[in-house]
């Protein structure tokens, strides 16, 4: 790559619109949220913050329709159960396909991209006979478990540890004797790092935002979901809509921090699984 | 999409130093063993809660199953049947085709226009792509509360923009085709800034000599990006419209939360925006438990979007076809 473009005006214009109507949503999210409730029907629509943000975080962690605070912890409880084990099960699985030979492996990673191509989303009935036969309803297993794994994450760091992962350390270690676990947790663990990070991060916000799923299985409103508990909010009889909005802009702050701290890595994760897929 | 099987060379069973018999028997057993048990994590949860589920789903749909009944018994393709002529199913279909239609072409002209004004020598280059991003780290149901605002019939912010045109307030909710335009909206803002970073990666990988030899022979920078830029990254855009396929035609949280109250999973009093899965899931749970028709609706819905997703992958070959061999590398 030698030289790129340079960026005119109209391209900085451009982008800024852009950038505009991407924040624009999140950034009055948090205004109604700082205000009274009555700021809905005032004309011209208010754009700045208001003082009322306390006021609407103590009502809305007292509505007893939505089990707020139940939800953010379990919501909490489950995203990183979820990330942690994702991140595990992959990198494990992800070594094993691109460092160690063995019988199949190749079909077995065709199934694995397979797999990630399937919506899986379609099996949620027998997924919900099943949770009753295992009593998991309304329980947070039901919603964990069959999140432990994806392929995606496992073809993830697969592909990483093709590069990532010196194969004459790998060696180097088998001659001093260490079993392949071992291996995988000296070696290979620390050279995935940077992959495992932002397979965590993305694992993190997609279970965080999860709804399907736990909508169907977890029936009992008082042990949602934070994403449950909105729904519970904007489905009440009464709808007071600056509680509604600060219930919404709880539900997104983790994900808007995680993203302001690890933005440049996730971005980069992104971009490169788009490269090799 | 080529997935590339054979990364660098696999690491071959190490030569064994002479030891005593046991530690030797052990670690062959751990060269031999060690993968399969490293890999079968996946394999075992993703067969009971991923691939099982799925399968499940066609046996119970050749049942009369639902949650009080204590037998189910086999009726073959009636809940089939039945459900190819249900006026409700149908409804939904053209639903969930509209919405994905009316949000995906534009979503991917966007997202091919934005790439192409990233991938230029910007300032504070890693804060623009964040910009464009941030839709996307946002939680679903709380956007989708947010926009359903935005799109009120009397409070409005968009109608409220819209009178300053000329235009008279819509109301979003009980239009249908309204309802397809303000779920899309919300899908592409969501996915726009998603897609342009996939697009802008590809873009990246294009070498620059051909737009600098493009350039010598005449050839202005609109003519480069369409004769150029877009025909080498088809497989990119293949790719990504297939990936736009399985997730848009499964839509669910946006209109399910775009509605409200007691007729919100049958997207308002007259389904004006109830996708297919939102009809699985009215049928499958609360209300009606009927878990037999709800698994008739999936795996149609299944075969709906493989049907899409080949007719998409079809009709993009035939479009761009030959135009890469215009570009020789």
């Amino acid at each position: 790559m030698t030289r790129l473009w340079s960026a005119s005006r109209l391209t900085y214009l451009a982008l800024t619109l852009s950038a505009v109507l991407s924040i624009f949503p999140i950034y009055w999210m948090f205004v109604v949220a700082s205000r009274t409730s009555d700021t809905m029907g005032q004309v011209p629509p208010p754009l700045t913050p208001g003082g009322n943000l306390g006021a609407n975080i103590a009502r809305l962690f007292d509505n007893t329709d939505a089990y707020f605070l139940t939800g953010l912890i379990n919501s909490a409880i489950v995203a990183t159960t979820v990330t942690i084990s994702v991140v595990f099960f992959s990198t494990l699985a992800g070594f094993a396909f691109a460092k160690l030979r063995f019988r199949g492996r190749n079909a077995l990673l065709l199934v694995i991209v397979a797999t990630m191509m399937v919506p899986t989303q379609l099996g949620v009935i027998p997924l919900y006979l099943l949770m009753t036969k295992l009593n998991w309803n309304d329980r947070l297993p039901a919603v964990i478990v069959p999140a432990l794994v994806t392929g995606f994450g496992v073809f993830m760091m697969r592909q990483y540890a093709g590069q990532a992962v010196s194969t004459e350390l790998i060696e180097a270690a088998r001659m001093d004797g260490c079993n392949t676990a071992r291996i995988y947790w000296n070696v290979v663990l620390p050279a995935l790092r940077p992959a495992a990070a932002v397979l965590g991060l993305l694992t993190f916000m997609t279970t965080w935002n999860d709804f399907l799923w736990p909508y169907a299985v977890l029936n009992d409103p008082e042990n949602p979901t934070v994403q449950l508990s909105l729904r519970a909010l904007s489905d009440g009889y009464y709808q007071d809509m600056s509680q509604v909005f600060t219930g919404t802009a709880i539900a997104t702050l983790p994900l808007l921090l995680v993203f302001i701290v690890f933005g440049r890595q996730i971005i980069g994760g992104i971009m490169e699984g788009a490269v090799k897929a | 999409m080529a997935v590339q099987l054979d990364a660098r060379p696999p690491v071959a069973p190490a030569p064994r130093p002479t030891r005593p018999g046991l530690g030797n028997r052990l670690s062959r057993l751990d060269t031999k063993y060690s993968p399969y048990l490293f890999i079968a994590p996946f394999f075992l949860l993703f067969g009971v809660f991923g691939a099982y589920p799925l399968a499940y789903t066609f046996w119970v749909s050749l049942h009369d199953w639902d949650l009080l009944g204590a037998e189910h018994p086999y009726i073959g393709f009636d809940n089939y049947t039945q459900l190819l002529a249900d006026s409700d199913f149908w409804h939904s279909v053209v639903n969930t085709l509209g919405i994905f239609v009316i949000s995906t072409v534009p979503q991917l002209l966007a997202a091919l226009w934005l790439a192409n004004l990233l991938n230029r020598q910007l300032r504070a280059r890693t804060t623009w792509r964040m910009a464009v991003l941030i839709p996307n780290v946002t939680s679903t149901a709380a956007v989708a509360i947010v926009f359903a605002v935005l799109f009120g019939r009397e409070f409005g912010m968009i109608n409220w923009l819209l009178d300053h045109v000329g235009i008279s307030a819509i109301d979003w909710k009980a239009n249908r085709f309204a309802a397809w335009v303000a779920i899309s909206t919300m899908v592409d803002w969501r996915w726009t800034g998603y897609n342009a970073l996939i697009f802008l990666a590809a873009m990246q990988a294009i070498p620059r000599d051909l737009y600098e030899s493009a350039a010598i022979d005449g050839a202005g920078r609109a003519r480069q990006f369409w004769s150029i830029t877009v025909p080498l990254l088809k497989p990119t855009i293949i790719f990504a419209v297939i990936i736009s396929t399985i997730g848009g035609l499964q839509l669910f949280t946006e209109p399910r939360m775009f509605n409200s109250g007691t007729n919100a999973i049958r997207g308002g009093p007259l389904r004006e925006s109830q996708t297919v899965t939102m009809y699985m899931f009215e049928n499958a749970f609360a209300p009606h438990y009927n878990f037999g028709y709800g698994s008739a609706v999936a795996w149609l819905l299944f075969a709906l979007i493989a049907v899409v997703a080949a007719i998409n992958v079809l009709l993009l070959r035939r479009l761009g076809g030959g135009s890469r061999k215009e570009v020789s590398r």
